[in-house]
């Protein structure tokens, strides 16, 4: 077996075949990034509403907390599958990609605007006291306060996650995104060694979230002291 | 005209459990009033209100004549303008060094000249003796270095109205006196101040009058000498025979 697979190196790594894998790495990252940016953002905007005060945002809170309790209980694929047909009926029609990437930010969001929730409410009440009494703002309070204790809290876990989306994204390939999985696939089917064209996947997949887990750490120890200095 | 006037002010954390039920109370400018009262008398709730933290349900607050709108943004920011607070658990932010601790509301906040707010600081830190510690942070100092960074904290807020909940309670015992001599040498400058406090012969020393208070009420209030030596109603007789005993 090993022959066969040596034999079929070269055969296998032509300059297309390479370009094509990349390509594919570079779709898999751009789901990945996008995801997960999109996600941070609008999880921390989900996370600012929740916290909202007064019977006027009553509506609001129920919203959200709906949101993220039900979209982090659906299987990735089934939002795929959702996004696909609910853009279908209103006759929208937006691409494998497009429905790939609606797909991860709706549950990215709910997810990480739970990593964000409960880094926030991690940090002792009598930090928000302090500041309020002080005349900060709700603004004011997150930025000096609370967001710069909080990361210590945030990062790990929000790291971990990414790069567990970053393997998630491989159900896309069932849409028939060409992402990571699905060209890996497509050179099986092609006849290529399974060795070889999973191992490369796998191997790129590697080289996608290693560095990602490394700057988590180096972030972490950067702004998770707890003091700036 | 009072500095401050508390009229039939109820609140409450739960609805419908008051934990003030009905506070009358005037405060006189330059005066030091102390509230003393056993454990959920409502002492520091009262401070909670007067700092904007908890609306009340009920009731009135006017400060210089002028009634506070807890409903209202800007009303309670000119509240909280006015009164500063120093809380029993120091809630220095824990992020930053002794001197941004001072700094950031004065010039974050209100926006005020960093080189003068910093100089004003370093002139504050030096008042509570901590002049030496204005790098370090919270967590390397002591509760009492602690407690008086928030003292200096809260005077950088040139407040007229110093409100201290408790404020050596939570410090082993030979570090309360260098943080009442912090509060000593305010009580001295004439500042207004309403003080929440279990060391009964400090309130007796710098208290220019005290507030009895028990279940969310003010029982009866006096100078001093009346509170401690002969206290017109029973509950603050047993009160401070009980403190005075202990």
């Amino acid at each position: 077996m090993i022959d066969r697979i040596i034999d079929e190196i070269p055969r296998f790594f032509t300059w297309y075949n390479t370009i094509f894998f990349l390509q594919a790495m570079g779709v898999t990252l751009a789901l990945s990034l996008i995801g997960c940016g999109l996600g941070s953002i609008f999880g921390f905007a989900l996370v600012y509403g929740r916290q909202t005060r007064g019977r006027w945002f009553t509506p609001i809170r129920i919203l959200i907390v709906g949101y993220v309790e039900v979209f982090r209980r659906i299987p990735f694929l089934v939002i795929l599958f959702i996004v696909l047909f609910t853009t279908e009926g209103f006759g929208v029609r937006v691409s494998f990609f497009g429905i790939a990437l609606i797909g991860i930010c709706v549950i990215s969001t709910a997810y990480i605007s739970e990593i964000i929730r409960a880094g926030l409410e991690a940090i002792h009440q009598n930090q928000w006291d302090a500041a309020e009494a002080m005349n900060f703002g709700r603004v004011a309070t997150l930025r000096y306060v609370i967001m710069p204790q909080a990361w210590k809290v945030i990062l790990p876990p929000a790291f971990a996650y990414f790069v567990m989306f970053i393997k998630d994204t491989a159900l896309a390939s069932q849409m028939g995104v060409l992402e990571l999985t699905r060209v890996a696939k497509i050179f099986n089917d092609r006849g290529y060694s399974p060795f070889l064209t999973f191992g490369t996947c796998l191997l790129l997949y590697f080289i996608l979230s290693y560095p990602l887990t490394r700057l988590g750490q180096r972030l972490e120890r950067r702004l998770a002291s707890s003091r700036n200095r | 005209m009072p500095h401050l006037e508390i009229v039939d002010l109820s609140a409450s954390y739960e609805k419908g459990k008051h934990v003030l039920a009905g506070i009358d109370l005037e405060v006189e400018r330059g005066e030091i009033l102390s509230l003393i009262g056993p454990s959920g008398s409502g002492k520091s709730t009262l401070l909670r209100v007067l700092v904007g933290l908890l609306p009340p349900d009920s009731g009135r607050l006017e400060v210089d004549g002028t009634p506070v709108d807890f409903s209202d943004k800007r009303s309670l920011r000119e509240l909280r303008g006015r009164c500063a607070i120093v809380f029993q658990q120091y809630n220095l932010f824990q992020n930053m060094s002794v001197m941004r601790n001072v700094t950031i509301a004065p010039t974050k906040i209100k926006k005020r000249d960093a080189a003068t707010v910093r100089a004003e600081a370093q002139a504050l830190l030096e008042k509570v003796g901590l002049g030496d510690k204005r790098d370090a942070y919270p967590d390397e100092l002591s509760g009492g270095q602690q407690q008086r960074v928030a003292i200096a904290r809260a005077l950088a807020l040139k407040p007229e109205i110093l409100l201290l909940d408790e404020v050596t309670s939570a410090l082993d015992p030979e570090l309360v006196n260098e943080v009442l001599d912090a509060v000593r040498v305010l009580a001295r400058e004439g500042m207004t101040m309403v003080v929440v406090s279990h060391e009964m012969g400090f309130v007796r020393e710098v208290s220019t009058r005290v507030a009895m208070m028990d279940e969310g009420r003010i029982v009866e209030t006096g100078t001093p000498t009346d509170i401690f030596d002969r206290p017109g109603a029973v509950r603050t007789r047993d009160f401070v025979a009980k403190i005075l005993r202990g």
